[in-house]
């Protein structure tokens, strides 16, 4: 664990997520930017795990159940040496390990996704056997708010609760939209986290871009049922003309739009350092 | 041999007891089949061991999946109908493209559950399970074959689902045979005018068809293919170049089952006379287990009669070339 100044390190994670979609012309942009907060406040500031030793018994358990966000998960892991860096420059290539979707071959994946609505269920099986284990193992499952329509999910959030799966915490990337537009037009999700209390989750909502708030809720007390943390967020954030923008959920930005792109997540990453804010983790 | 009858879930569910008391990382995990699989007793004595996951076959295989990431070996025990279908993209993408050390057990397959409908016949569990990579299919077809599939798996690192029946099924074998081994398809018979390839309960009628044939002159081989996946090729391959014709015998839908495994080999392979046995493409009509067996040819009675035409058809194209 470590302390880092949490928006520096979003905006460089940004940065190599917009390389990574740039340079393979395919990915899931929106939703990985979405996520770079949740994906820094959980490596960078609650879980413990150990990039010189992935598969370490010990460890925290992750699992991206929005496996499309897959850029997101693999600069963090690869800023962490997980694996080189340099490796990010084969995402999407033929024979690569750094597929599309989330994938065992790649250290410190714990699981395939790629189906939306199995992380929970994959996540809450995992709570299960650490306690049946004896595992101080915690274990955090990212959900989009566009697979929370998958049945799958209520079965896990319903056993979670039955066996008091207070090792489980649950984070929904809530940035209101999914590939056909407004995630409340698709389908309604709300009241979204009366849900979540009526199935014996405990729940907190916070702003998924603030790191006091996500590393606060991440790191909460165990209160003896599941958690879920409601991270209100915003698709495609950081990058002006991709923000808010359903059609961005799978864009690849033109040669014109990189430049862009990238110069505004530069500007964020030197206001960034300028401040020096940290992540302190506990 | 005397002729005992035991259920192929009373086997799986006693021997996994057995395994389970010295081995703490078995847990057995249900959907509100506990009855149904004949747990009753495991879950008594080892609760510890034992997870309920109500009516959610989904959620039933990737918490499962989940579990392996703690070293246990979670055998999913679940009505074949629903644990193949309701589940199946679980079973493809948490448990075989995981890689995750997951054990299926599917109880009361084939038309087992023969009354209550097409709803509760697993007749596609082959069909849908084959085209999955890295899942290995088991249908033992007796209690004494299941006991020894079920030591065999435990000890097994990866996926495989096991194919198992609901009432008392006719012993193939006495106990205490060694009658397992991974992949390698066992004679239960021998014979060089035709071959008769059969997998689960109905072992048992073909090895009982074999003897009526012998007494008509026509010496049957049975070939017991308790391993759907991966298929016994050479075994397979040899029946086609030492006799004449090949029947498979299985109670599944005569798609894409043994039948079809076995014509995928003969086919592209060692072309052969083949004539598949199975449940007829339709809505099966209502009955018990040996109704609808019967119905379909698939006891003793069916095999004989289909063998005897499929000899005699074969043994005239060879007297034509
Ligand atoms: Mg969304």
């Amino acid at each position: 664990m470590c302390a880092v100044n949490g928006s520096r390190k979003a905006a460089e994670i940004r940065k190599l997520v917009l390389d990574m979609i740039f340079h393979a012309g395919s990915g899931h942009i929106g939703g990985s930017l979405s996520a770079a907060e949740i994906l820094v406040s959980l490596y960078y500031g609650t879980m413990r795990v150990d990039p010189t030793n992935p598969t370490w018994p010990e460890r925290d358990r992750f699992i991206l159940s929005k496996g499309h966000s897959v850029e997101v998960y693999y600069a963090v892991l690869a800023d962490l040496g997980f694996f080189p860096r340099e490796e990010l420059d084969t995402f999407c290539q033929f024979g690569s390990r750094l597929i599309g979707h989330t994938n065992t071959k790649v250290p410190g994946v714990e699981h395939n996704t790629g189906s939306l609505g199995h992380g929970l269920s994959v996540g809450m099986g995992m709570a299960l056997g650490a306690k049946r284990a004896h595992s101080l193992s915690r274990v955090f499952v990212l959900m989009g708010d566009g697979e929370l329509t998958e049945g799958s999910v209520w079965e896990a959030a319903m056993a979670a609760a039955h066996y008091k799966l207070d090792n489980l915490t649950a984070i929904i990337d809530r940035n209101g939209l999914q590939i056909s537009g407004p995630t409340e037009n698709v389908m309604q999700l709300e009241p979204l986290a009366d849900k979540w209390r009526a199935f014996g989750w405990h729940v907190t909502e916070v702003s998924g871009h603030d790191f006091d708030e996500l590393v606060a809720a991440l790191n909460a007390e165990k209160l003896g049922k599941p958690h879920l943390v409601l991270a209100k967020t915003t698709k495609g954030k950081g990058i002006s003309f991709i923000e808010n923008q359903a059609h961005w959920h799978h864009g690849v930005p033109s040669e014109e739009q990189y430049l862009q792109a990238k110069a505004e997540l530069e500007a964020q990453w030197e206001e960034a350092s300028g401040v020096g804010a940290g992540i302190r983790s506990n | 041999m005397e002729q005992a009858y035991e259920a192929t879930r009373r086997a799986f569910s006693q021997t996994l007891l057995r395994l389970a008391k010295n081995n703490r990382h078995i847990v057995a995990m249900t959907s509100d089949s506990r009855g149904s699989v004949t747990l009753n007793a495991y879950a008594e004595e080892l609760p510890e061991q034992y997870i309920e996951m109500g009516i959610a076959e989904q959620n039933l295989v990737s918490a499962a999946s989940g579990l392996t990431s703690f070293g246990f070996v979670p055998f999913v025990c679940s009505p074949a109908c629903f644990l193949s279908m309701r589940s199946i993209e679980q079973v493809k993408v948490d448990v075989a493209y995981s890689a995750t050390n997951v054990k299926l057990i599917g109880i009361s397959a084939g038309v087992s559950y023969g009354a209550l409908g097409m709803s509760h016949h697993s007749l596609q569990d082959f069909a849908v399970m084959r085209a999955i990579p890295n899942l290995a299919i088991i249908a033992p077809c007796d209690a004494v074959q299941t006991e020894a599939v079920t030591e065999v798996i435990a000890a097994f690192q990866g996926p495989v689902y096991v194919r198992l029946g609901r009432n008392p099924v006719s012993q193939v074998y006495a106990p205490g045979t060694d009658c397992f081994q991974w992949g390698k398809a066992v004679e239960l018979a021998v014979g060089n005018d035709v071959t008769i390839i059969a997998t689960g309960e109905v072992v048992q009628a073909a090895v009982t068809a074999a003897k009526q044939l012998r007494q008509q002159g026509i010496k049957a081989r049975v070939l017991n293919m308790h391993t759907i996946k991966p298929l016994d090729n050479e075994a397979v391959l040899r029946a086609a170049r030492e006799t004449r014709a090949i029947i498979t015998v299985e109670e599944h839908s005569v798609m894409g089952g043994l039948g079809g495994a076995v014509a995928e080999v003969l086919g592209q392979h060692q072309p052969c006379p083949l004539r598949i046995m199975a449940i007829a493409d339709e809505v099966t009509p209502s009955g018990s287990q040996s109704e609808l067996l019967a119905h379909y040819g698939l006891d003793a009675a069916g095999i004989t009669a289909c063998v005897t035409g499929v000899a005699r058809e074969a043994a005239r194209d060879r007297a034509f070339k």
